[in-house]
């Protein structure tokens, strides 16, 4: 347990959760968080890896839990191998796989291991992973963990009402938002939903068309929402146009503007068409180039307290952005 | 071993097909012998279960000819009939028979000639395909 | 309706190894409606296994054809009781309760299902069904505008849509409408979105197959004796 740690701390500055997040965004300060993907096998060295690259970049990272449905090593495991590394996670958990029970259990296992962030997520249904005959669970869904975990927190009672000895663990509570899925008009009540039902933080979809992710926060501010909860904006850097026409086309609920795939092209323009490291290359340096603009644009949107950076596969990428676009020198955790 | 004639059963629409049958004979057209018409008001009036009976009974090869499309006389008899031979198509493959035996053709009560025609195609098909292994099974099953 | 569809026939057809004498028999209930159980469905399926059974050498197969107007209770059943005993098995093509109460009915007997049972639905355009319910035991349908989200949301979810929806259309597959899409329409529609605002807690699965097999029990209905029988009272 960190109590040694809490105690050395201001009282007010880490009551949820004695974490890294919720002491940034008491703070006030602008919340950075990126996303680390556990391995597919069980290389711990892989995640240390990963681990060390985002350390000190940003205040916490997300792991994902069995993501797109494919089995990974577990996000609770992964997560406590990069405490080990000195970076705080941010549990994912997914109603598809758990039912209440082994969420509360799993909960509990987590927060006595030192875990203080925890993503309730419906989860990307399993027909579109590497088990589609698997049967999901969809026992409570994410509006009904967040508030589960609440009341666990708040409240020290499990789902069923009955005490948790001992009271319940202390995570700092996250939820998704899709600003541009559908059905549009019901997305800012959604997320206030979220925040009613006890969430501390949103992470969004990734955010690359800015005038129709202003026109949401629009309607978020004007519901007062964003004063429950703090609202981090998904962005991530492009690798290449191909990526681009591929998010707009294949994954629901995306919006990418084709002004971007004109930009990525025109990155390339004057390298030969058979020099496939140096187009890669000049592509991910504009993806990442567009990345910092998008961040500086989203930065002065009223009502975000943070951005959530994803760079799949590439968590190299977050650094960088991070140092240009001015958020953090790198020095310090 | 004896030489292979096969049989045919042909079922036709009574505004086109029939008509045009009649037409083939009368312009000294004829069309092959191995083909049994079987008269109907419409291809419409063919159910799934028609096609495998003629099967079953030792056919070796089934052909519906009805009405060219958008000239059916029920309006839409004939695309229903299309429908149901893709399906009998499929149980033909569950059963272990070619789909091939099976076949559609679309003409209009004046086309005596292209029916003689293509009625003498499907026959060559199913003469390609061989005697209908259950005609076989059926003779086999006679002399046990 | 149940609606039900055809197994595959070679399925069917290693189910009847063995057997010599078979009685196929249909349902005029809702397998009919839907068309994988009705009369023409039994003549069809009784002339491809017989076809099939000749193509593979076996011994030859009879297969008779029947109906009954309802497999799912026992007083119709009583029409085949004696013929029943002439068979080797019974091809059933009813829906899973009409295989179980064939089998309850007649111990003796082997009984096959010649269909798999899919779900409770309705046909929403000629020759397509779609599923409607789930049987969950505690109807939430007044909350959610005559949508289920049980049966039809892809993730059962009770506090809106999930992020995958787009155009209207689920994430898991874009043949089917975003179930949560057609819930906010209709509050819209009906000036109702106030009441998709509120919480739905976490749902007591309880009354649903969660909670093991069920049973419904009405004791004005039941005879006196059998009340006896099984309370004791
Ligand atoms: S809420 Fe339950 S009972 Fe009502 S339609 Fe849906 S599954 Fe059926
Ligand atoms: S897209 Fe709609 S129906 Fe499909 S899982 Fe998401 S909310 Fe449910």
């Amino acid at each position: 347990m960190s109590q040694g740690n809490a105690a050395a701390e201001p009282a007010e500055a880490a009551r949820k959760s004695g974490g890294n997040l919720e002491r940034a965004l008491r703070q006030g300060h602008f919340a950075v968080t990126a996303e680390l993907g556990p391995p597919r096998g069980w290389d711990a060295a892989f995640v240390r890896k990963k681990a060390q690259i985002l350390k000190g970049w940003v205040d916490a990272a997300n792991v994902t839990d069995n993501q797109a449905a494919v089995v990974h090593m577990s996000s609770i495991a992964t997560g406590l191998l990069m405490i080990e590394e000195g970076l705080e996670p941010i549990i994912q958990m997914t109603c598809r796989d758990r039912n209440r029970l082994a969420m509360q259990s799993d909960l509990l296992g987590a927060a006595a291991h030192g875990v203080h962030n925890l993503l309730c997520l419906s989860g990307d249904h399993q027909s579109k992973g590497d088990h589609p005959g698997a049967k999901n669970v969809h026992d409570i869904d994410s509006i009904q963990l967040v508030a589960m975990v609440r009341a666990m927190r708040d409240e020290n009672h499990y789902q069923n009402g009955r005490d948790i000895p001992g009271g319940g663990p202390r995570l700092f509570i996250g939820a998704a938002a899709n600003p541009f899925a559908d059905p549009a008009g019901m997305r800012p009540y959604r997320l206030r939903k979220k925040a009613q039902a006890g969430a501390d933080f949103i992470q969004t979809q990734l955010v690359y068309d800015v005038p129709r992710f202003r026109e949401f926060m629009k309607k978020v501010v004007d519901l007062g929402a964003h004063e429950r909860v703090a609202i981090l904006a998904g962005v991530g850097p492009l690798k290449s146009p191909g990526m681009a026409r591929h998010l707009r086309l294949n994954v629901p609920g995306m919006a990418v503007p084709e002004s971007l795939d004109a930009r990525l092209e025109a990155a390339v323009k004057g390298i030969a068409g058979d020099d496939k490291t140096a187009r890669s290359t000049a592509w991910r340096e504009e993806g990442k180039r567009i990345c910092v603009e998008l961040i500086q644009e989203i930065r002065e949107i009223e009502g975000v307290a943070g951005v959530h950076i994803m760079a799949i596969e590439w968590e190299e990428a977050v650094p960088e952005i991070v140092k240009a676009a001015g958020l953090r020198s790198g020095t310090q955790g | 071993m004896d030489p292979f004639h096969p049989e045919v059963v042909a079922f036709c629409c009574r505004h086109c097909a029939y008509a045009a049958a009649d037409l083939a004979g009368g312009k000294r057209q004829p069309y092959p012998a191995a083909i049994k018409i079987v008269e109907l008001p419409c291809t419409g009036r063919i159910d799934v279960v028609n096609i495998l009976h003629a099967f079953e009974d030792g056919a070796d090869g089934v052909l519906i000819a009805g009405c060219l499309n958008g000239s059916c006389h029920y309006i839409k008899g004939n695309l229903y009939a299309r429908q149901r031979l893709d399906y009998v198509h499929g149980l033909l493959g569950e059963i272990g028979l070619e789909a091939e035996r099976a076949r559609m053709i679309n003409i209009s009560a004046a086309m005596g000639v292209q029916f003689a025609e293509l009625a003498g195609e499907h026959v060559e098909t199913v003469r390609a395909l061989g005697p209908s292994p259950l005609r076989r099974k059926i003779k086999q099953g006679e002399a046990a | 309706m149940i609606v039900a569809e055809k197994k595959p026939l070679d399925a069917i057809a290693r189910m009847l190894d063995g057997c010599g004498r078979v009685l196929a028999v249909g349902c005029g209930t809702c397998v009919t409606v839907c068309f994988s159980g009705g009369g023409k469905e039994v003549a069809t399926l009784a002339a491809s296994l017989r076809m099939k059974r000749r193509m593979e050498e076996g011994k030859p197969l009879e297969v008779t054809e029947a109906m009954v107007q309802r497999q799912c209770e026992w007083e119709y059943l009583e029409p085949l009781a004696e013929q029943i005993k002439e068979y080797d098995a019974v091809l059933s093509l009813g829906c899973g309760v009409g295989v179980q109460t064939l089998a309850e009915r007649f111990p003796a007997t082997r009984i096959l299902p010649a269909l798999d049972t899919l779900f409770m639905g309705l046909p929403s355009a000629q020759g397509v069904w779609e599923e409607r319910c789930q049987g969950c035991g505690a109807c939430v349908l007044d909350k959610t505008g005559g949508i289920c989200p049980v049966s039809r949301c892809a993730k059962q979810l009770f506090n809106g849509p999930c992020g995958g929806s787009q155009n209207g259309r689920c994430e898991v597959d874009a043949a089917l409408p975003c179930a949560w899409h057609m819930i906010w329409e209709r509050a819209e529609a009906l000036g109702m979105t106030e009441s998709l605002m509120a919480i739905e807690a976490p749902k007591d699965w309880a009354t649903s197959r969660d909670g093991g097999p069920r049973r419904m029990v009405r004791d004005d209905l039941r005879l006196p004796a059998e009340q006896g029988q099984e309370g004791g009272e």
